[in-house]
């Protein structure tokens, strides 16, 4: 990470189609020299677990943004009728106790999900980033008060701490969904910040002592300037990676919590809610769980292998 | 080391207040009706609101009301729950059960975690290494809770060779299935830690010389190699205890087992915030507690490792 940042710039704008960047983009260099993300560009490319995930991970946010593109049913529409009618010809994934179509729900779920881990994890970007930058730039006392407050934080793990503040928060007799989910996001976030934290303070503190900040400092820049034009593009690389792994952790926190009966609450569909009310008939009709909880998993697995490909090609130590 | 210690326990003192101060400060001084969740469906008895607020002095200032709650704390006056069971008294007959559950999940993380991770480490690239890395994948995606509905579906209900839940008193025979459940992501970790650790060992110099001067493959590797990359891998599973006693929550609600968790599950379920928020606050505790043993213990493993 030695190169100007102009020409880090450059080749994150280039690369910024599959890796979400808030850098403004900046004319590509003439010559296109080498950057730390060409390089990891060019494993990425030949990688099939990479175009995996990113295809994974496009159909389930495709699913979230436009569920109507899969279902023409209506998740809300049940009739109890069809209570517990194995899966069939007219409903791949049969029906609920309620008798609502599963595949609609399934389908309707990925929406509320989506969101809290998204909410939830750009939350924890700006705040840990926030507070990680800060600390690793100005060191000394800064640092201490700064990263004494995050071990407070860190100490407490996520799903305990989630409980807390949700039990202090109930539902109350009309939830609607837009608060249900930014309730769920913040109560994962109030915690969940703290290894951003860690990861942008570590990647600061070896880029403060670097010529270009020297140079740059010499030269009078500010402190703000210095972390605006090459602390935050260079130390983008390991905290995209570690939300893109923890927003995978952030879906299946909000599942857990929803299946304790504490996140999001009935009438919000969520794969979370979809299990827990699937627990009670596990023994007669085993689907009612089983779709719900592959679409997660799967959903997961696609953020946090897509994390931890672009992780591998960006370490110099694997090449 | 002795000054190692002190200055470690020094630095712990303000994260314990610190975080249980948090803790306090979440549950009771947030904006909004703090006793609004905690009795359940309905509103909370005006004389249980006057008896809470009493005990926990939440007409003083916050930060006295918290250094009495810690106080009663700390002396193990924990209060009651809302149909007026002693929490104390139920937190003692839970413990143990939540305890055996936790150390057989690590024996779990240990024996098969270490084992795949040695394996797959001394032959990256091959079929098992490969098998390893997709498995371990897998389980870590899969929430924890989806996985112990699986394993209860496909072994305690189709194949029948695990009871579904767990019988009263809990026994060793009962735990296997729930500790392999609630080892399942740890395990997972340990594996790929292990075989990340084993692999950067396995290039390092000392190894090449114990190769170099002729001493026996199975020496290289089972005294210098493996021994060397356990360091990381024992630091892991120590701070993991807290998580398993997190996670154990949602094993214990599944498989009905009575410990730690299956009391914060079912007063969950029940609605009653008072009794979760005193069991989390323990479990914090006690995590930051064997946080700290496996601090000093990572002193002791290794020598090289002197903070001034």
């Amino acid at each position: 990470m030695s190169e100007p940042t102009a020409v880090g710039a450059a080749a994150i704008a280039r690369t910024d189609d599959h890796i979400p960047s808030g850098v403004e983009r900046v004319k590509p260099a003439p010559e296109k020299p080498r950057s730390l993300w060409t390089d990891a560009w060019d494993d990425l490319k030949r990688s099939p677990i990479f175009w995996i995930s990113l295809v994974l991970m496009t159909f389930f946010v495709v699913m979230a943004i436009a569920p109507g593109l899969f279902t023409s049913k209506d998740p809300t529409f049940c009739d109890l009728a069809n209570s517990r009618v194995s899966p069939s010809k007219q409903a791949w994934f049969g029906y609920d106790a309620q008798g609502c179509d599963v595949y609609a729900r399934t389908i309707y779920g990925a929406r509320a999900s989506i969101s809290v881990g998204i909410a939830a994890s750009l939350v924890a970007l700006f705040v840990g980033a926030g507070i990680g930058i800060i600390a690793g730039f100005y060191g000394g006392f800064a640092d201490t008060v700064l990263s004494r407050i995050t071990d407070i934080f860190f100490a407490i793990p996520i799903l305990l701490g989630s409980i807390i503040i949700l039990t202090s928060f109930p539902t109350g007799a009309n939830p609607s969904q837009a608060a249900e989910i930014t309730k769920v996001s913040l109560a994962i976030a109030f915690l969940g910040w703290t290894s951003t934290q860690r990861i942008a303070r570590s990647s600061v503190i070896q880029l403060r002592g670097a010529d270009y900040v020297l140079a740059a400092r010499s030269l009078g820049a500010s402190n703000w300037r210095i972390i605006r034009r090459h602390i935050i593009p260079n130390s983008l690389a390991p905290i995209i990676v570690i939300t893109t792994i923890s927003l995978g952790g952030y879906i299946g926190a909000e599942a857990t919590l929803s299946f304790l009966g504490i996140g999001l609450q009935p009438p919000v569909i969520s794969w979370g809610i979809q299990i827990n009310n699937a627990q009670d008939y596990l023994r007669t009709s085993p689907y009612l769980l089983f779709f719900p909880a592959l679409f997660l998993s799967l959903t997961v697995l696609s953020f946090i292998m897509l994390g931890d490909t672009i992780r591998e090609a960006l370490d110099p130590k694997l090449r | 080391m002795g000054r190692y210690v002190l200055r470690r326990l020094l630095q712990m003192i303000p994260v314990v207040f610190g975080t249980t101060f948090l803790i306090f400060w979440m549950t009771w001084a947030l904006p909004g009706d703090p006793l609004a969740g905690k009795c359940g469906q309905r509103p909370c008895s005006p004389e249980f609101i006057a008896a809470v607020r009493d005990r926990l002095n939440l007409g003083d200032p916050l930060i006295v009301a918290y250094a009495k709650f810690m106080k009663n704390f700390l002396t193990g006056n924990l209060g009651d729950t809302v149909s007026g069971e002693n929490i104390a008294n139920l937190i003692q007959t839970a413990f143990p059960v939540t305890f055996r559950l936790a150390l057989l999940a690590i024996v779990f993380e240990v024996v098969i975690g270490i084992g795949a991770g040695i394996l797959s480490g001394l032959r990256r690239g091959g079929f098992f290494d490969n098998l390893v890395l997709i498995s371990t994948l897998i389980v870590i995606s899969i929430p924890v809770f989806v996985i112990g509905f699986l394993a209860q579906y496909f072994f305690g209900i189709k194949l029948g060779w695990f009871p579904v839940t767990v019988s009263d008193g809990a026994p060793w025979g009962d735990l296997v299935l729930p500790a392999f459940v609630l080892a399942a992501l740890s395990l997972a970790y340990v594996a790929r830690l292990m075989r990340a650790s084993l692999a950067e060992n396995l290039r390092s110099d000392f190894v090449k010389t114990a190769t170099a001067k002729g001493l026996p493959r199975r020496t290289v590797i089972m005294k210098h190699t493996v021994r060397n990359s356990l360091i990381p891998v024992v630091t892991f599973i120590g701070a993991d205890f807290g998580v398993l006693l997190g996670g154990a929550i949602v094993t214990e609600g599944i498989f009905n087992i009575s410990g730690i968790g299956g009391l914060t599950y079912s007063a969950i379920r029940l609605r009653e915030g008072a009794t979760v928020v005193t069991v989390t606050t323990l479990i914090v505790l006690v995590f930051l507690i064997v946080n700290l043993f496996v601090d000093l213990l990572y002193a002791v493993l290794d020598p090289r490792i002197r903070y001034e």
